[in-house]
C-alpha cells in the first residue's frame, strides 16, 4: 500500500493497493494553493481509506515536470512524510499518471503527453504503451513538440493513477527514477554586470 | 502532550538558511542549519528559487541531523512548529509543505508561527544566564529585515514600533560592499575593511532622522538614501581620477547604519520606558553595531541582550522554541490548513 503525492499542477493525493486498486483519492485543482492544502490532503485521505501510516510500504512522490513553486511542496511534503513514517521514497515521473490513464481507458499506439510548463512553453514525454517512456520529460516550445499518433493535452494529474503505475513497475521489478525534482530549468537569474551608477 | 516541557521540532525555511531545531521546554538539544548562501554570493544577493531549490534539497538530511544530534527520536516529539511567514513565499512554502506533512506521518499537534517574534525567543536559548522578562524592545536587524518591537509578551503582546520602508539594513552592507568592489555577503566584508577606517571621516546621511521625518517614521528606518549616497560619494572620487578611501567610506557607512539603529532603539526603550534592549538578527555580527549597542545602553540605563550569533541568524531552534512557549502558555495547535504568509505581521504571534 503506497500514500502518493503530487503538485506537478494541481494538488493530489492518494493511498492505492496494487490488488485494492485506488482506495481514495482527493485532490485540489488550484495551482497556487499546494502549501495550504496538502497536509489537510493527506491526512483526510489516509482517514477515508482507514490506513494507518504504519500500513504503508512506501510514499510516491511526482517528482515533476511542473512549475516549481508548487511542485516542491509535494515533493518536500513526501520526503519528510517518508522520514517521519520510517518508510522509503518512491520518486515517479508525474507524466506516467496521465498516459496510465490515457492507455486505462482503451487508447493504444504513441502517445504524446503534453502539460503546461508556463512562459509559452511546453513539457512533453512520449510513450509506446503505459508502462514504457520512450522520450522526455522535457521542455520545449508548442511548435517544436514531436510528432505522435495521439496526443493528450492534461491541466490535471491524478495521484491515485501515478500510484497503481508505481506499483506495477514494483511488481514488474522495473526501475525507478532518480529521486531528483525534474524542474527541467535553471534558476531564473542573471549574473550582475558590477554596481550601476548613480549618477549621470 | 508534555505542557510543561514540551520536546519541540522547529523548522525555519523563510530565506537562505535551512534550520532545524530541536528544544524541550527551554533547553536547547540541536540548532542545525544548512545555510545555501554560497550558492548566493555570484549573484551578489539571495536568489529566492536558488533558496527554495536548496531548501528541498536540505530538509531531510537536517532533519536527521538534528534528530541524531538531539538524541532523541521523532516519536518522541510532542509538536512540530513551523515558520509561516514573514520571508520569501517560494521558501516559507518548502518548509509548510514539510512540517505539515511530519505533523501528520507522525500524529502530532503543528505550530505555525512568525519568523521576527521567533527571533525574541531566540533568547531564551542563549546559554549565557536568564532570558530577559517583559516587557522588552526588541531590535531585529538581517537582510530581509529591520524591525524594532515591543514586546510585552512573546506568545500574546508583540507591537511593530517600525521598520525599514525601503532596503533592509543588511540589503544596504550587500549593495555598499558592492559598490566598494568587495564580495558578498557585505556585513563582514565592510566590518574587516572599516576596521582602520575613521567612522567619521564622512557624514553620510541617517535616514528618517530629520525632525519632519520623525513625526511619521519615529521609530521607522532607511537605508536606500544612505546606500545611495555612499554610491555617489565613491563615483565622484573615481570621476575625479582620486583613489577611493574605502576604509574611510566603509566605516562612514558602518556608522551611519549602527548609529541610526541605536538612536531609534534607545528613544524607543526611552519613550516606552521599558529599560531593556533585545539585539537579533545575522546584522548583530556586525561588530560596531554591537558596540555601538552596548555604549549606548549604558549611557542610557539600558539592560542589553545579545544571544550568540548561532542563535541570532536565522535558525530552527528560535521556531522551535517559541512552539514551546506557546505550548506551555496553554496556546492550541494550529490547524493544517494555513498558507505561507511573506508579510505576516509581527503582531500574529501564532497562525491558526
Amino acid at each position: 500500500m503506497l500514500l502518493v503525492l503530487d503538485s506537478s499542477i494541481g494538488t493530489s493525493v492518494a493511498v492505492v493497493d496494487l490488488e485494492r486498486g485506488v482506495i481514495a483519492e482527493r485532490g485540489e485543482a488550484d495551482t497556487m494553493r499546494h502549501a495550504e492544502v496538502v497536509g489537510a490532503l493527506i491526512r483526510d485521505v489516509l482517514a477515508e481509506a482507514g490506513v494507518t501510516v504504519d500500513e504503508l510500504s512506501g510514499v510516491v512522490a511526482g517528482m515533476g515536470p511542473g512549475p516549481f513553486t508548487g511542485l516542491r511542496i509535494g515533493i518536500a511534503a513526501a520526503r519528510v512524510f517518508a522520514l517521519g513514517a520510517g518508510k522509503p521514497l518512491v520518486p515517479m515521473v508525474s507524466h506516467d499518471a496521465i498516459a496510465a490513464d490515457w492507455y486505462e481507458a482503451g487508447g493504444t499506439g504513441e502517445l504524446l503527453v503534453v502539460t503546461d510548463a508556463r512562459r509559452r512553453e511546453r513539457y512533453y514525454s512520449t510513450y509506446s504503451d503505459a508502462d514504457t517512456r520512450v522520450q522526455g520529460p522535457a521542455l520545449a516550445k508548442p511548435d517544436d513538440l514531436p510528432e505522435a499518433a495521439n496526443r493528450v493535452d492534461a491541466t490535471s494529474v491524478s495521484a491515485g493513477a501515478l500510484g497503481m503505475v508505481a506499483e506495477r513497475r514494483y511488481a514488474a521489478g522495473l526501475p525507478f527514477p532518480a529521486d531528483e525534482p525534474l524542474y527541467l530549468r535553471s534558476p531564473d537569474v542573471t549574473l550582475s554586470a558590477g554596481p550601476k551608477r548613480v549618477t549621470a | 502532550m508534555n505542557t510543561d516541557n514540551p520536546l519541540v521540532l522547529g523548522i525555519e525555511t523563510s530565506c537562505d538558511e535551512t534550520g532545524i531545531g530541536i528544544v524541550r521546554g527551554r533547553e536547547l538539544l540541536s540548532n542545525t542549519i544548512a545555510s545555501s548562501m554560497d550558492e548566493h554570493a555570484r549573484y551578489g544577493g539571495v536568489v529566492p528559487e536558488v533558496a527554495a531549490r536548496a531548501h528541498l534539497e536540505a530538509i531531510v538530511p537536517a532533519i536527521h541531523e538534528a534528530v541524531a544530534e538531539a538524541g532523541i527520536s521523532l516519536h518522541d516529539l510532542d509538536a512540530i512548529a513551523v515558520t509561516s511567514g514573514p520571508g520569501l513565499s517560494g521558501a516559507l512554502m518548502v518548509g509548510i509543505g514539510a512540517a505539515k506533512a511530519l505533523a501528520v506521518s507522525l500524529d502530532k499537534p503543528l505550530y505555525a508561527v512568525n519568523h521576527l517574534v521567533g527571533h525574541v525567543g531566540a533568547d531564551i536559548l542563549d546559554p549565557a544566564g536568564d532570558a530577559f522578562e517583559y516587557p522588552t524592545v526588541a531590535l531585529l536587524v538581517s537582510g530581509g529585515h529591520t524591525s524594532l518591537l515591543l514586546v510585552r509578551d512573546l506568545v500574546s503582546n508583540v507591537e511593530l514600533l517600525g521598520e525599514t520602508i525601503d532596503d533592509a539594513a543588511g540589503e544596504a552592507f550587500d549593495k555598499v560592499a558592492r559598490v566598494l568592489g568587495l564580495p558578498y555577503p557585505g556585513g563582514p566584508q565592510i566590518d574587516r575593511v572599516a576596521a582602520s577606517g575613521d567612522p567619521k571621516a564622512i557624514r553620510f546621511p541617517r535616514g528618517l532622522t530629520l525632525p519632519k521625518d520623525l513625526e511619521k517614521h519615529r521609530y521607522d528606518f532607511s537605508f536606500s538614501g544612505l546606500k545611495t549616497a555612499v554610491a555617489r560619494w565613491v563615483e565622484k572620487k573615481r570621476d575625479d581620477g582620486d583613489e577611493v578611501p574605502v576604509a574611510d567610506v566603509a566605516a562612514s557607512f558602518r556608522e551611519a547604519v549602527a548609529d541610526v539603529l541605536l538612536t531609534k532603539a534607545i528613544a524607543a526603550c526611552h519613550d516606552y520606558d521599558v529599560p531593556r534592549l533585545l539585539l537579533g538578527g545575522g546584522v548583530v555580527a556586525n561588530a560596531r553595531v554591537r558596540e555601538l549597542a552596548a555604549e549606548r545602553a549604558q549611557a542610557a540605563g539600558v539592560q542589553l541582550r545579545i544571544p550568540p550569533l548561532s542563535l541570532c541568524t536565522d535558525n530552527g531552534a528560535m521556531i522551535a522554541e517559541l512552539g514551546a512557549q506557546l505550548i506551555m502558555n496553554g496556546h492550541a495547535p494550529s490547524t493544517l490548513d494555513f498558507p505561507a504568509d511573506s508579510s505576516l505581521p509581527v503582531t500574529e504571534i501564532q497562525v491558526r
